[in-house]
């Protein structure tokens, strides 16, 4: 009988259970379970996450804060301290800008090649860092198709600062309007239009109805821009040329201080972006709190 | 009026908005990208087949794919606990364990190399322990697969968060009434629906890891046949300004990781 | 401010939204737009607001051509399904936003907008939200202050689309009688769009039937709810039973009841017989004309008691409506026979081709 209707059979007395067992919801586990669960998971995130994270901030102070204070203020530290927030200070607005023209024509309108063109946006994600640095060294560099025409004009892009700022900008252009697309296609046209039946314009519509609604994605999405634009590796490590005080950014004296074996200092670097870096988490949680209360908000 | 190139609209600036888009991606992104595979292109088919095929190049694909695989793997199984841990169950401390997810997308790869070799060299808080049983982590295989699980870390998770939490519990309740047990149900009811999404998260936790090259390089010693990465050996070939060769290695990787994120795509938006 | 359509025509693709639609909407008025979903009455509103662009065909506003005037400003009020409230400004600044986006030579100072927003609040009954966010508001309280945001530039005409559907039963019903009021206080030309057919019959001036991109009738609601112009709009403005019925003299007979047909029916022939629940008179007494049958389902619903009978012979059960008290004095029981009788009806031969609205 169980095996033909096993929902009959759990009700029958025979196996009802033991009130040993506490009760528990029908989509829950029982409680071993749930602490198993969770304890695998904790211990999985403190390898992974927590210790690393904890290793840097220690290392970092670990010789106290004079030691730490004069690692930063070191020159060559400074320099690429200097050179890796005027790179951001470019790249980031440009980004900003783009990330929101982008993300207006495309969660606004319906045309034609939309989907082509959010692939586009998120191809700088799929490419390899050093295959972003390798392709403007291709293009731009002495050797490149366009070297010698720049070393005539006494344009140097390559193991100079543009060049850092390009490959930056490249790798850094899908974080605005990626957070920018969904949200503002998931809030609809209807208060714009709203807007322009009250009698409002284009930019009276954008600043002051469209901005307002997407501040907190924006704010989100310009702090991750520019966590990735300091912490970029890979694409700059083949452009920059590494010249110290001069075309080093952070990440990139942070691996030469490794290397001549001083730890401390590269540690103590690394600290800052490492504060960035939970800086940035920290807004992402705040925003999508915000959200959630604010969705909670509409259906009440 | 069926080829009209998009609807029309009150909403002004479509044109604007538009061309300033597609002129950026083109500046940056299409003519770029186009330049490097025109550039392989030009190259005889015995230089490139030269480029890609040679030995130490070979090997470095081996690990490249093998480690980026398992890395994968490590992530799809412990990203959908850490995912079903932090929708079903309540503990202390849970909002910031959420939030430290994100961790690996932010921290820059290049600190998170110098804390994973620090962690797990022989002497490190971790390594040492390990050491004693003749384990070793750092300037081995398994180093470069650790490194790989760290910046692939939050794609499993973050693809399947979202799925778990539209789950209708409704028929999970449904699977148990109809006498189910709870294991039954998460094999026939709610894995099925988290499938697409955890493939999704494995997909890119292995694309990102296959061109990852800043927190791999300082965990991994870089020995050549033995814990070079293929990312190490383009920025390697650059610099002897080898652009032929290592543009092939770069348009090889190229080539199949643009095919993983069409597949992306598609998905995420709509 | 009258409203002109002329020859609107608007496609989708190969749906055809709006189909070469032609309306006058007088000054002053209160029009509802009434159809299922997919009539394109939604469709033909956002096109008189300037928010779609017709593919042929004019708008005028008062004989003024409006068609290619921006909707920024062709001077219309517009109040969104889901109201499109902006929901980081307060109640009032939303009101007052119309006014603070006009150009500096026309905006009125300060204390005029104050002066303005809280007297259009106070006329929607809401002055005492003006610092909350409409979050902070239940539905019919945010519906009031999109209107209100609608009037506050003083439109030459008001456009509503369908401004009760996200509310429940209770408030619906409070809000379009409190909108009919309100009307009649500011009589500014109005449009809006609904699919209930009591909500239009209870609050406009006139109706306007849609399906599928066309206008099957106009007129007065008493006039469309009465003399239905067609089948589809007998069967859209609420229940109705269908009789075979043969029409020969200018009598329809259904059965051996003999009815007088109502208004133009030149030809004879056989068609069916429309009658509203509530125009099914019930007799028990065997002898009088009418059609056995008996009673299959009784089900009280306040003071009416709505009867499904089965006719001998029919296919179709037949809905009869009547008062509680009649239903006692006939002691009826479930299963009981009965004859029923259709007092009033309007026959639609097949095959019968009719002139359009208004005709």
């Amino acid at each position: 009988m169980t095996t033909l209707n096993p929902a009959l059979g759990s009700s029958s007395p025979a196996q009802t259970r033991p009130s040993a067992h506490a009760w528990h919801r029908a989509t829950e586990e029982p409680a071993w379970l749930r602490r198993t669960l969770i304890g695998i998971a904790l211990t999985f995130l403190t390898i992974f996450l927590v210790l690393p994270l904890t290793v840097v901030l220690y290392s970092a102070f670990e010789q106290g804060l004079r030691v730490w204070y004069e690692a930063i203020v070191e020159p060559d530290a400074a320099a690429a301290i200097r050179l890796t927030l005027l790179v951001v200070l470019v790249v980031v607005p440009v980004n900003l800008v783009f990330g929101v023209v982008a993300a207006w024509a495309i969660a606004k309108f319906e045309f034609r090649g939309k989907s082509l063109l959010i692939t586009l946006i998120d191809l700088p994600f799929a490419i390899s860092p050093v295959v972003v640095g390798l392709i403007f060294v291709i293009l731009l560099g002495s050797q490149g198709w366009l070297g010698p025409w720049l070393a005539s004009n006494e344009m140097r892009i390559i193991f100079a600062v543009p060049g850092i700022m390009l490959v930056i900008a490249f790798g850094t252009l899908p974080f605005v309007a990626r957070e920018l697309i969904p949200l503002m296609q998931q809030q609809g046209k209807e208060e714009e239009e709203s807007s322009l039946t009250l009698g409002a314009n284009g930019w009276q519509t954008f600043w002051r109805v469209t901005l307002p609604n997407i501040k907190w994605g924006l704010i989100y999405g310009v702090i991750l821009c520019n966590a990735r634009a300091m912490g970029e590796f890979g694409a700059v490590a083949v452009v920059s040329g590494r010249i110290r005080g001069e075309t080093n950014t952070m990440p990139l004296h942070i691996e030469v201080l490794y290397n001549e074996y001083m730890f401390t200092a590269a540690f103590a670097v690394s600290s800052l972006l490492a504060a960035l870096a939970l800086v940035t988490i920290a807004v992402k949680s705040f925003v999508e709190w915000r959200e959630e209360r604010a969705r909670t908000a509409q259906q009440n | 009026m069926a080829i009209a190139l998009r609807q029309p609209s009150v909403i002004p600036g479509f044109g604007i908005t538009l061309g300033f888009t597609i002129f950026y991606l083109g500046l940056l992104i299409v003519i770029p990208i186009a330049g490097l595979l025109l550039y392989t292109l030009q190259m005889s088919w015995d230089d490139f087949w030269r480029a890609v095929s040679d030995r130490q190049v070979v090997a470095s694909y081996k690990l490249s794919f093998g480690a980026s695989l398992i890395a994968a793997l490590i992530n799809l199984v412990f990203g959908a606990i850490v995912a079903w841990v932090l929708v079903r169950y309540r503990f202390t401390g849970k909002r910031i364990v959420d939030a430290l997810v994100d961790l690996p997308f932010a921290m820059p790869t290049a600190v998170a190399g110098i804390a994973l070799v620090t962690l797990y060299a022989s002497t490190g808080w971790v390594g040492q322990y390990l050491n004693v049983y003749g384990i070793r982590i750092a300037y081995t295989q398994i180093g470069v697969i650790v490194a790989l699980t760290y910046i692939g870390l939050p794609f499993v998770v973050r693809t399947v968060q979202p799925v778990l939490e539209d789950l209708d519990k409704e028929a999970e309740e449904a699977s148990a009434i109809m006498g189910a047990n709870r294991f039954t149900t998460i094999r026939r009811v709610i894995l099925p629906a988290l499938l697409p999404a955890l493939l999704t998260g494995f997909a890119l936790a292995f694309a990102r890891a296959l061109g990852e090259y800043g927190s791999v390089i300082f965990i991994s010693g870089n020995l050549p046949f033995r814990t070079e990465i293929t990312p190490l050996l383009i920025v390697a070939k650059a610099e002897q300004f080898d652009y032929a060769g290592a543009a092939a290695i770069a348009a090889f990787l190229l080539l199949l990781l643009i095919n993983g994120l069409q597949w992306w795509a598609s998905r995420r938006y709509r | 401010m009258s409203i002109e359509i002329e020859n609107v025509n608007k496609r989708f693709g190969d749906f055809v939204a709006v189909d070469n639609v032609k309306l006058s909407l007088p000054n002053g008025e209160l029009t509802a737009l009434l159809g299922p979903s997919g009539s394109g009455k939604t469709t033909l509103l956002r096109i008189i607001a300037g928010l779609e662009q017709p593919d042929s065909g004019r708008i005028r506003f008062h004989g003024e051509d409006t068609t290619d005037v921006h909707v920024s400003h062709r001077g219309v009020g517009f109040v969104f399904q889901h109201y499109a409230l902006f929901k980081h400004m307060s109640v009032f600044d939303n009101v007052a936003y119309g006014l603070t986006v006009k150009p500096r030579r026309f905006r009125p100072d300060k204390a005029e907008i104050k002066r303005r927003v809280m007297r259009l609040l106070e006329l929607v009954q809401l002055d005492w939200t003006a610092h909350r966010l409409p979050s902070q508001l239940s539905g019919g309280q945010r519906q009031r202050i999109a209107l209100a945001r609608a009037l506050a530039v003083e439109p030459r005409v008001l456009l509503l689309d369908e401004p009760f559907g996200a509310l429940d039963a209770k408030v619906r019903t409070e809000l379009r009688r409190w909108l009919r009021r309100l009307h009649d206080e500011i009589h500014v030309t109005s449009v809006f769009v609904t699919h209930d057919q009591e909500e239009a019959l209870e609050v406009s001036d006139r109706v306007v039937v849609m399906n599928h991109g066309n206008v099957e009738q106009e007129g007065s609601p008493e006039d469309v709810y009465d003399h239905p112009a067609n089948p589809f709009v007998y069967k859209f403005l609420g229940n109705v039973n269908l009789f075979r019925a043969r029409v020969r003299d200018g009598q329809a007979r259904i059965g051996d009841i003999a009815l007088p047909v109502a208004e133009h029916h030149p030809q004879d022939g056989e068609g069916y017989a429309y009658v509203r629940p509530h125009e099914i008179e019930i007799v028990t007494d065997p002898s009088e004309a009418g059609l056995s049958a008996t009673v299959e389902l009784v089900s009280i619903v306040g003071p009416t008691v709505r009867l499904e009978l089965r006719v001998e012979n029919g296919e179709d059960l037949v809905h009869a409506e009547v008062p509680k008290g009649r239903w006692r004095e006939l002691g009826l029981a479930q299963g009981a026979p009965l004859r029923v009788r259709p007092l009033a009806s309007r026959v639609f031969l097949h095959g019968e081709t009719l002139p359009s609205a208004g005709a």
